[in-house]
């Protein structure tokens, strides 16, 4: 069945993505497995959220266009790597599954979930936010050509409505 | 301070000229602070990349390149300071194995931009050792002029990633300044490597 994750998929695909940075998590469990699976994209698992802006400025210097996948926690260990696209006019298309949202049942996700979209903008990312399946490509579709098109640093972020309440069995 | 490394015999702008001499079609990607000087001392070139900033990013972004470039050798030179702060970064591109990426760390054991400062390598902290148990393939460290010589065929054409580790002297050194916006500098790059197109030139 074809689902947000899979229209996501279908705009990198369409936007030229060749590089896929990430660090795992839930939400974006089955576009990273898509991912792998794509004989023209490269999978690159990341220790910390904070490589994947200084891969993609590598993949953009070398003809590549890449994408960032993480969650909103891993926002806060990107801001200085964000800093240098802002500085270079790299592109920089980030996808960031939200948590400490809706039906949240850790706290320890709470301030990161609240930062994370002001902490982007104030790094002078274009931030733009998803909150239904059927809005989800095409949001994706406008962030990925503000980056690639416009040289700047776009997050998306998929609320966490998408991805439904994580409940550890609670 | 760390007095030790003020003895080491390896001189790094002599390293960086040899490395960049033996180099002439390589991608650069020079990390910030003393590396990014030292290159641009042996000679600013529109395929070398400096960082101005991003402090611990700079092997991420040799990675993203060398991913890109698989055709064309790849090669990082920061320091020891800049590597510490991402070490994640070698564990990272081990699990990629670009065969056309190396790493080269100039090790002074000291934090040469804020008054040199001992680093984590002055207490024996060994980032080849990192770089091994990581999983680099090959990884060759140096701490005299004949190990450095040594080791440069393996930065020149090793099969990657290739990590290599010089003990070098701690000296402070005239400044050689590349350019300093980070927009030019990146539209150079392009430029130069895919054509007048990927800078929107016809």
């Amino acid at each position: 069945m074809d689902d947000w994750q899979d229209g996501i998929y279908r705009e990198l695909k369409n936007a030229g993505v060749r590089q896929v940075a990430y660090v795992p998590d839930a939400g974006h469990s089955k576009l990273i497995e898509a991912c792998r699976g794509d004989g023209e994209m490269k999978a690159i698992p990341l220790t910390t959220e904070m490589e994947g802006p200084a891969v993609l400025a590598g993949a953009w210097l070398g003809g590549e266009k890449g994408v960032l996948l993480m969650q909103s926690s891993g926002v806060g260990n990107c801001p200085n790597m964000i800093a240098t696209a802002v500085t270079c006019r790299f592109p920089l298309l980030m996808l960031v599954t939200m948590r400490g949202e809706h039906g949240e049942f850790n706290p320890w996700q709470l301030p990161m979930g609240g930062a994370a979209g002001p902490m982007l903008e104030q790094m002078g990312t274009r931030v733009f936010r998803a909150e239904t399946p059927e809005s989800v490509a095409e949001t994706v579709r406008a962030a990925a050509g503000i980056a690639f098109e416009g040289l700047m640093p776009v997050a998306v972020l998929l609320a966490q409505k998408l991805i439904g309440t994580k409940t550890f069995g609670k | 301070m760390n007095e030790r490394a003020n003895d080491y015999p390896i001189r790094r702008r002599e390293l960086a000229a040899a490395i960049m001499a033996d180099n002439p079609d390589a991608l650069f990607i020079a990390g910030l602070g003393a590396t990014a000087w030292d290159l641009t001392a042996a000679g600013d070139r529109p395929t070398t990349f400096p960082l101005w900033g991003a402090m611990g990013g700079a092997a991420a972004m040799g990675l993203g390149l060398a991913l890109a470039q698989p055709e064309r050798r790849v090669i990082v030179v920061t320091g020891d300071g800049e590597q510490l702060m991402g070490l994640g970064a070698l564990a990272t591109v081990a699990v990629q194995r670009p065969a056309n990426l190396a790493i080269v760390v100039f090790d002074n054991e000291s934090y040469g931009e804020t008054g040199m400062q001992a680093t984590h390598t002055a207490a024996g902290v060994d980032l080849a050792g990192v770089a091994r148990a990581a999983g680099f393939p090959l990884v060759r460290t140096a701490a005299t002029p004949e190990d450095a010589r040594a080791a440069l065929p393996d930065i020149r054409a090793g099969r990657g990633p290739v990590f290599a580790a010089f003990k070098v002297r701690a000296e402070v050194l005239p400044f050689a300044l590349p350019p300093k916006d980070g927009a030019w500098l990146k539209d150079r790059f392009r430029r130069a490597l895919l054509g007048p197109a990927a800078v929107g030139e016809t």
